[in-house]
């Protein structure tokens, strides 16, 4: 067996190499954006204008679920893993981690790091703060990915975790936003405490309109957190954050509008940075139910969505078309060579004709709450569809509880997903037959037996085929529509630079904008 | 508005008044209990609970029933009703059902931002209004009168984030005006009003149309009078007619009307808070009503319709002082 080592300068081996290749899809910058690159500077009160953050957000990690309290998070914590700009794990507060069999790992815990209070982040903090989504009476969100874990102990300065079943890419798991370093007492941590020990310390904060950080002095990583204050700020308008970030209030901003990007670009005032990430928008069909549980008929509905016409106009050109495949261009195993899926009026009819129909009528449940634009989104398909002999009778949903009355509920309808870092994690989260999440309630052996083989497969070039296979089963014989990948889309002031590459895993380099940017 | 009021003599007046506040006072708690029960009725049949909004896309059915346990959903609706009301009875408005922190921190904050805003709004508006009011009444039918009346019209007609948007385009994007609102702890008294500019002055134009006409309506109601016809006879110039002796008889009507806006400046701006990005009480409702938070949507319900109820029985009293009849009855 290979033994992994991931010391502290990321030299891969053995099965992780393939991650060199994540991120692949790379970015999309304005051509002033390269020149105006140099040394990071420091100083400076950075303003971050998010679309989300609500006056009921908090400091307990097992419940963040929105960009606002992930980026907070971001600027005063620090997780054992980071993901990297380029996708590659980079060590935080664990110093490398390494396994010979993928069912038992060693995080080597790093020395000297102290939390905001001064305390010095031991052992017991790590375990306490995996520990607090643990166990019975957790309500968090990172709870599924961590049911794997068999058993958790220190080992000295080290933490030894011990898993159900070999799974190559744990180490990714912990990179998870849920999971951040925080100060334990008694083995627990306390979940209304803003102490972490990541690079800004927060000097207030209140719910749903403000937070003020300032910069850690003891932050022990010497080469980022660039601002002497970062100022993190609810903007739940988009015409408001599109004001804030052209008047200057604040210099940057997340979520601009697609339909808003020609007019930002033509006033000269701030740079647009684009990137293409593994997010992407969807449309689930119950493969339960008919006629979606007829595989001729969902193919039938794939060749009469029109992919390109969706990314034109409802994302505006910033980002790509899917091949109906949730692992998308910035993953490391992403089948780029599949057989695509152009508009095909004719095939979608043939394929109706196999299973037994001349026409189809079925009603699609939209609401922008899954994403922005899905209605008009759902318009455009019915009418495209048409020309094949579908009728799609769109239905609007009210956004107010659209996860609760129509996602999961109704047969076919609007969905999004953030994208995973992991093809495991997205496979397992919303494709794996009785997963909580699985959308369209889909069901396939073969696709079973290779998710399962592939995470304890160490051989690199066997486990990529595995996933290739996984991503042409998905793509033609599931029962989840995605049509395209969206980009983050943000704003950023001319003052603001960013390193040569913007991550792709999540919106704002991946939350971390407040400590990988800086001004000139 | 004052039928029930009764005198039992001379020098009984000022007892009166006193006793019909009492009374209102009384009535206004009624009303209150009532509001608090409609309100918990309301978002019981909200689809969805707290635990459901919290965990939103990712929730699973152990998560949900974990959660729902924690935060005492499982409860049947009238033993949470009455377990709130017996708290708030105490003082107590509990916590945010949400994030645990205190009611009282997350409200009080954002009611002296709301508080502020609706009385810049106020100061704004008022005198902007009275005196046009009172112009356009004296004016009556001239250029002046009908360029108010449709500049009014036209500011009321447009919807809020419109006119908010059409003033963000010309005095904010020039650099006059911040475009949001961002009160830290150490912004100072003149920092807000600056910063607060624009939000006011939307409100402004949004309430002003209504006091402005009622104002000049109620005045001019009043000219036919045969009291006015002897004034003018007597050779008085028109505008000490006006303020002499329409405005007093006149009082009761405008009162009311701006005690009206007054709430509403307090209640309604949610649209203009979101626009500029303003941390008042509209923006917490709202929230609060999305994750089905109901202590917090309790807590402000209750203090949007203490503002009503407060503001008219303050709009009653004045009335009543200002008009002799009343308070000298027979």
């Amino acid at each position: 067996m290979t033994k992994l080592i991931l010391p502290h300068a990321v030299t891969r081996r053995g099965l992780l190499k393939g991650a060199a290749a994540v991120g692949a899809a790379g970015l999309l910058l304005p051509g002033s954006m390269g020149s105006a690159r140099a040394e990071p500077k420091k100083g400076g009160v950075f303003r971050v204008g998010i679309g989300h953050g609500s006056t009921t957000d908090g400091y307990d990690p097992a419940v963040w679920d929105n960009l606002y309290a992930q980026t907070f998070a971001a600027a005063r914590h620090n997780q054992l893993i980071e993901v990297g700009a380029d996708g590659n794990l980079v060590p935080e507060i664990a110093e490398s981690w390494e396994s010979s069999d993928a069912k038992t790992w060693v995080f080597k815990i790093r020395q000297g790091v102290s939390f905001h209070s001064g305390k010095t982040v031991t052992i017991d903090d790590v375990i306490a703060s995996i520990n607090h989504h643990l166990g019975e009476k957790s309500t968090s969100a990172a709870k599924p990915y961590l049911e794997p874990i068999a058993d958790m102990k220190a080992d000295g300065q080290n933490l030894v975790v011990t898993l159900k079943a070999p799974n190559a890419d744990f180490p990714y798991i912990m990179s998870d936003y849920h999971l951040p370093i925080m100060p334990a007492t008694d083995g627990k941590i306390d979940p209304t405490s803003s102490d972490g020990c990541g690079p800004y310390i927060v000097e207030s904060y209140e719910p749903g309109v403000q937070a003020t950080l300032n910069r850690n002095a003891n932050y022990w990583k010497t080469d980022r957190a660039h601002f002497d204050q970062v100022v993190v700020l609810v903007i739940l308008d988009s015409a408001a954050r599109l004001n804030a970030l052209m008047t200057g209030e604040v210099d940057a901003i997340d979520q601009v509008e697609p339909s808003t990007i020609p007019m930002l670009e033509s006033r000269g005032v701030a740079n647009i940075v684009s990137v293409s990430g593994n997010a992407h928008y969807c449309f689930p069909m119950d493969a339960r139910a008919a006629p979606f549980s007829d595989n001729n008929v969902r193919l039938a509905l794939k060749y009469a969505f029109d992919r390109q016409e969706l990314v034109d106009k409802i994302l505006n050109g910033h980002g790509s078309v899917s091949n109906d495949n949730p692992i998308g261009p910035a993953s490391r195993y992403f089948f780029k060579d599949m057989e695509p899926k152009g508009y095909d009026p004719d095939k979608a009819k043939s394929f109706l004709k196999k299973a037994g129909m001349d026409n189809l009528e079925v009603t699609l449940v939209a609401a922008d709450a899954a994403f922005a634009g899905a209605v008009d989104a759902a318009v455009l398909i019915s009418e495209k569809a048409a020309a094949a002999g579908i009728t799609i009778t769109v239905d609007r949903a009210p956004n107010d509880a659209y996860w609760d009355n129509v996602w999961l509920k109704k047969p076919f309808c609007a969905s999004y997903w953030g994208g995973r870092a992991v093809e495991d994690q997205m496979f397992s989260v919303a494709y794996t037959k009785g997963a909580a999440w699985n959308e369209s309630y889909w069901d396939n052996a073969r696709f079973e037996e290779l998710l399962v083989a592939a995470r304890s497969e160490l051989d690199e070039a066997k486990r990529r085929e595995m996933y290739y296979e996984m991503q042409k089963i998905v793509s033609f014989e599931g029962s989840t529509i995605i049509p395209m990948y969206n980009n983050y889309v943000m704003g950023l002031s001319k003052k603001l630079a960013t390193p040569e590459k913007v991550a792709s895993d999540w919106n704002l380099d991946g939350f971390r904008c407040v400590e990988r940017w800086w001004f000139t | 508005m004052n039928g029930g009021l009764k005198t039992v003599g001379n020098g009984g007046q000022m007892s009166d008044v006193w006793r019909m506040i009492g009374r209102r006072l009384l009535f206004g708690c009624l009303t209150l209990f009532v509001i608090s029960v409609v309100i918990f009725g309301a978002t019981e049949l909200l689809p969805g609970d707290l635990a459901r909004q919290l965990l939103g896309q990712s929730a699973t059915p152990e998560t949900l029933a974990a959660l729902r346990e924690q935060l005492g959903l499982n409860a049947p609706a009238p033993l949470r009703y009455w377990n709130w009301l017996t708290a708030a009875l105490h003082g107590d408005f509990g916590v945010s059902m949400a994030n645990k922190r205190p009611i009282a921190d997350l409200v009080s904050a954002r009611l002296g931002n709301t508080l502020f805003l609706a009385l810049y709004a106020a100061a704004l508006a008022v005198p902007l209004a009275l005196i046009l009011g009172v112009l356009a009444a004296l004016w009556r039918n001239s250029w002046f009168d009908r360029a108010a009346n449709s500049l009014a019209l036209t500011s009321i007609s447009f919807p809020e984030f419109f006119v908010a948007y059409i003033l963000v385009l010309w005095l904010a994007q020039s650099g006059l005006f911040p475009s949001m609102v961002r009160i830290t702890p150490g912004t100072t008294f003149g920092a807000r009003l600056y910063m607060s500019f624009l939000p006011a002055l939307t409100l402004t134009l949004v309430v002003t149309a209504h006091m402005m006409r009622m104002t000049r309506a109620a005045i001019i109601n009043l000219l036919a009078s045969p009291y006015i016809e002897m004034a003018r006879l007597k050779g008085m110039s028109p505008l000490r007619v006006i303020l002499r002796h329409a405005v007093p008889n006149a009082l009761a009507p405008i009162i009311n009307v701006v005690a009206l806006n007054l709430a509403y400046l307090i209640t309604g701006v949610v649209v203009v808070e979101v626009v500029f990005v303003y941390p008042g009480l509209g923006q917490l409702m709202v929230d609060a009503v999305t994750n089905r938070d109901i202590a917090v949507v309790q807590a402000v319900a209750l203090i949007f319709a203490s503002a009503y109820v407060l503001l008219n029985l303050i709009a009653d009293v004045l009335s009543t002082v200002t008009n002799p009849r009343l308070m000298h009855q027979r």
